[in-house]
């Protein structure tokens, strides 16, 4: 049990002091994707050979998400003499047999991932390397199971800086001055929201983590609650004195269950300890924190949505005012906060506002995480301070579109985002260009897209989604974005006419300005902004009934060219049998039974099958 | 509320079957504290209904009654809930649960090609369960594997980059 801030920074000092760092220290990255990668079988087999060697100067870690999925699973080794430290990726335990002998010196069977993907002490280094790392500080680096190692990186000390030395109002004051906006997606500043809930006289106030990350394609919350579990908790305690509330709660997917288990561990140990109970670090302040899982409903991401799911009730959404930090929760003052928004509020207090405010741009602050993913060479997590620009972050940190394939956009802020074209690549990104932009930041998930994407295609598959996930309240979502479906489906099997069109951009307006929360007001905004940004493909489907990404089936027609050696494998794979021709002669396709099945194109040896 | 009486007709009462089951359902709403008379006890169902989803697998009407029975709400406010969240099903599933992920990433690395090759090689739609309980085909959005596109899970294990050649061994594995 810790009893004051002093008390703290002698725990700190002493283990500091007499934690001896081993000659070598091999850290094994097991989050969720890891340990789909194949990460456990790595450490059994290090725990193994270890024990089995009788090796006394090297330990081993478990290690949260490094973000470094392209090559996971990956293991880094530490040497506390040259102070060296080297990533290897794509490990097997094979593998491990030769790392314990080069340790950090690589070998040529071993590949070491490039020192610019990662810069595991660069909260401070943002001069020279793209990525700038506060929320991903430290996973990826520390044992997530240990509140020794958290201290050891200045966990706590943000804490013990605010209940003892500042009163609610200065952390407010330092929150907002900050300029912390939400990083959920809206972009609201977080300081005016807990201004708002501490001022309501209440004897009764709640502190929520929205931990529900539904975003298809970003998973930065989840690496954050797996590889540093106890900034969350640190933060939302600290959110606890700000707003004068004693009870925290982390509204968390039941997808998750590794980061449900990790926090389950953290809140005991932070218990332990006393930085949650009764009477934090002696003083009058009491805070505590319970999980309360979600249920598989992308709306519940909505704060009035999340707060009726945590009542027990049916995730649909309310109107807004009142606001939940005027009346929320229980009827109670609220504030809803996501995971990577907490993950800055510690750093924020402990290092100030002004040093928050040299990162980043003017009017967003500070750092954002983007999970890369879709086609692109390094798929992983890159987080970069505000207003890099979307260059440096897919064709430096992600190394480009594989195949040699052409970029043609990006896909920002998920089912509420838009596309982003070529053209665009030079602009430093914030909450303000992408909204200028038509699109937004939302989580910060980035789909990168080749040309073998179909634009019209991919504003479909975010209406499917939404439509999936609508909760049915209002009309305009239930109904109005069933039709946009519908219209868009019609352009892809090339029956509609251009008055489609004229429709399909009113109803998306209709939408966004009729719907009840912020689902149904973003779901439009891959249509619009898809049909903004490649008005040409949606014509090419309309007019010439053509997709010229050769990606809609029903717009498709498959041709035989002369490369065709005549061995019929295409025509006995046929499923209508519409193929004909000798053997060992050029075959051909009868267009009016075709059903543009893609058969005949997957089965040829001899690339002799067109596709347009 | 009275609930009594009240079960459905001719479904099977799953919960009466297994006592050992109920006992264990019974306990952890006692553990949940659910019988003292609180305002915000409905906090706690969704709770209750993860653990009910766990021991049963999936939510009978017996079992919905029961819970609703023991929160002192109606049938209909439970039911009103399962139906909402897409993870609670009031459906036998199957004993390999294969979801292949939908969100994103797995879209444009070519998840409907496999989802479409799962549902043609098991003669099942999305959402289905094979008659002999065996199978449930499902979709599932993101599940943040993304390196891994496109991905697709048995029950909890995870098969990534996955190509149509690859689906007869990953129905084998099943066996």
């Amino acid at each position: 049990m810790i009893k004051n801030k002093l008390d703290l920074e002698k725990y700190i000092k002493n283990i500091k002091e007499t934690k001896k760092s081993p000659k070598t220290q091999i850290v094994v990255s097991l989050g969720t994707c890891g340990r789909a990668a194949g990460g456990m079988a790595v450490y059994e087999k290090l725990q193994e050979l270890i024990e089995a060697e009788n090796i006394s100067d090297i330990t081993i870690k478990k290690t949260g998400c490094m973000g470094l999925c392209h090559s996971e699973p990956t293991v880094e080794v530490i040497s506390s003499d040259s102070k060296k430290r080297i990533i290897y990726g794509n490990i097997k335990p094979d593998n491990v047999k030769t790392i314990l002998t080069v340790r950090e010196a690589g070998a040529s069977t071993l590949t070491a991932v490039p020192k610019e993907w990662y810069y595991p002490e660069t909260e401070d280094n943002t001069d020279n390397s793209p990525q700038a790392r506060i929320v991903l500080k430290n996973s990826g680096n520390i044992d997530p199971a240990s509140l020794d190692e958290y201290f050891m990186n200045d966990g706590y000390i943000a804490l013990a800086k605010a209940i003892t030395d500042m009163t609610p109002q200065n952390v407010i004051d330092e929150v907002k001055d900050a300029t912390l906006r939400g990083r959920g997606g809206g972009g609201f500043i977080t300081g005016v929201k807990w201004g708002l809930a501490a001022k309501e006289k209440n004897t009764e106030k709640f502190v929520i983590c929205n931990a529900d990350e539904g975003d298809p394609g970003a998973f930065m919350d989840r690496a954050v609650l797996e590889g540093d579990p106890f900034a969350v908790l640190e933060s939302m305690t600290i959110a606890g004195y700000a707003i004068g509330a004693d009870t925290g709660i982390i509204y968390i997917r039941a997808e998750y269950p590794l980061a449900i288990a990790t926090l389950i561990d953290a809140i005991k140990k932070a218990k332990e300890k006393g930085f949650l109970g009764n009477n934090i670090l002696s003083t009058n302040f009491s805070f505590n924190i319970e999980l309360k899982y979600g249920a598989g409903a992308f709306v519940c991401g909505e704060e009035t949505s999340l707060i009726k799911s945590i009542e027990g009730e049916r995730g649909e959404p309310t109107n807004k005012p009142p606001y939940p930090a005027v009346e929320g929760l229980w009827s109670k003052p609220t504030i809803v906060n996501n995971v990577e928004t907490y993950a800055n509020v510690a750093p924020i207090i402990r290092k100030g506002a002004d040093w928050f405010k040299k990162i980043g741009t003017k009017g967003s602050p500070g750092t954002k995480v983007f999970a890369l993913a879709g086609k692109i060479n390094k798929v992983g997590l890159a987080e970069v301070p505000m207003g890099t620009t979307l260059r440096d972050i897919i064709f430096k940190i992600g190394d480009g579109i594989p195949n040699n394939k052409e970029f043609k956009a990006v896909q920002t802020g998920g089912p509420s985002g838009g596309c982003i074209k070529s053209d665009k690549l030079d602009l430093g990104i914030d909450y303000d260009t992408l909204k200028e932009i038509g699109s937004m930041m939302g989580s910060g998930g980035m789909i990168i897209l080749d040309e073998d994407d179909c634009m019209v295609s991919i504003a479909k598959f975010f209406l499917g989604f939404t439509l999936d996930e609508s909760c049915g309240k209002c009309t305009p979502c239930r109904i109005g974005n069933k039709r946009l479906h519908e219209m868009l489906t019609k352009i892809c099997e090339g029956t509609a006419t251009p008055l489609t069109l004229k429709k399909l951009k009113n109803l998306s307006e209709v939408i966004k300005i009729t719907s009840l929360c912020g689902l149904g007001q973003s779901s439009p905004n891959p249509v619009l902004s898809t049909m903004d940004q490649f008005e040409d493909e949606y014509l090419a489907h309309v007019n010439d009934k053509t997709c010229p990404a050769g990606a809609c089936k029903g717009l498709l027609t498959y041709n035989i060219n002369n490369k065709c050696i005549g061995c019929t494998l295409c025509a006995k794979k046929c499923p209508v049998n519409c193929i004909s021709g000798e053997k060992k002669e050029k075959h051909t396709i009868n267009q009016d039974e075709c059903i543009k099945c893609g058969v005949c194109y997957d089965v040829c040896n001899f690339g002799a099958i067109n596709k347009k | 509320m009275e609930n009594k009486n009240r079960c459905a007709l001719g479904s099977e009462n799953i919960l009466d079957k297994s006592p050992e089951k109920k006992e264990q359902l019974t306990k952890y709403l006692e553990i949940l504290d659910i019988f003292k008379e609180e305002k915000r006890r409905k906090g706690k169902l969704i709770q209750a209904l993860h653990k009910a989803q766990e021991l049963y697998g999936f939510l009978p009407e017996s079992v919905q009654l029961f819970i609703a029975t023991s929160f002192k709400i109606h049938l209909s406010e439970v039911y009103g809930v399962i139906s909402f969240y897409s993870y609670f099903t009031d459906k036998p599933v199957g004993k390999f649960k294969i979801n292949v992920c939908t969100g994103t990433a797995c879209h444009v690395k070519g998840a409907d090609k496999i989802l479409k090759k799962f549902s043609d090689t098991l003669n099942l739609k999305e959402g289905e369960t094979s008659k002999d309980l065996r199978f449930s085909l499902g979709g599932l959005r993101c599940v943040g594997a993304c390196s891994l596109a496109p991905v697709v899970l048995v029950n909890e294990r995870v098969y990534g980059n996955v190509t149509e050649a690859m689906i007869p061994q990953i129905i084998k594995e099943c066996e």
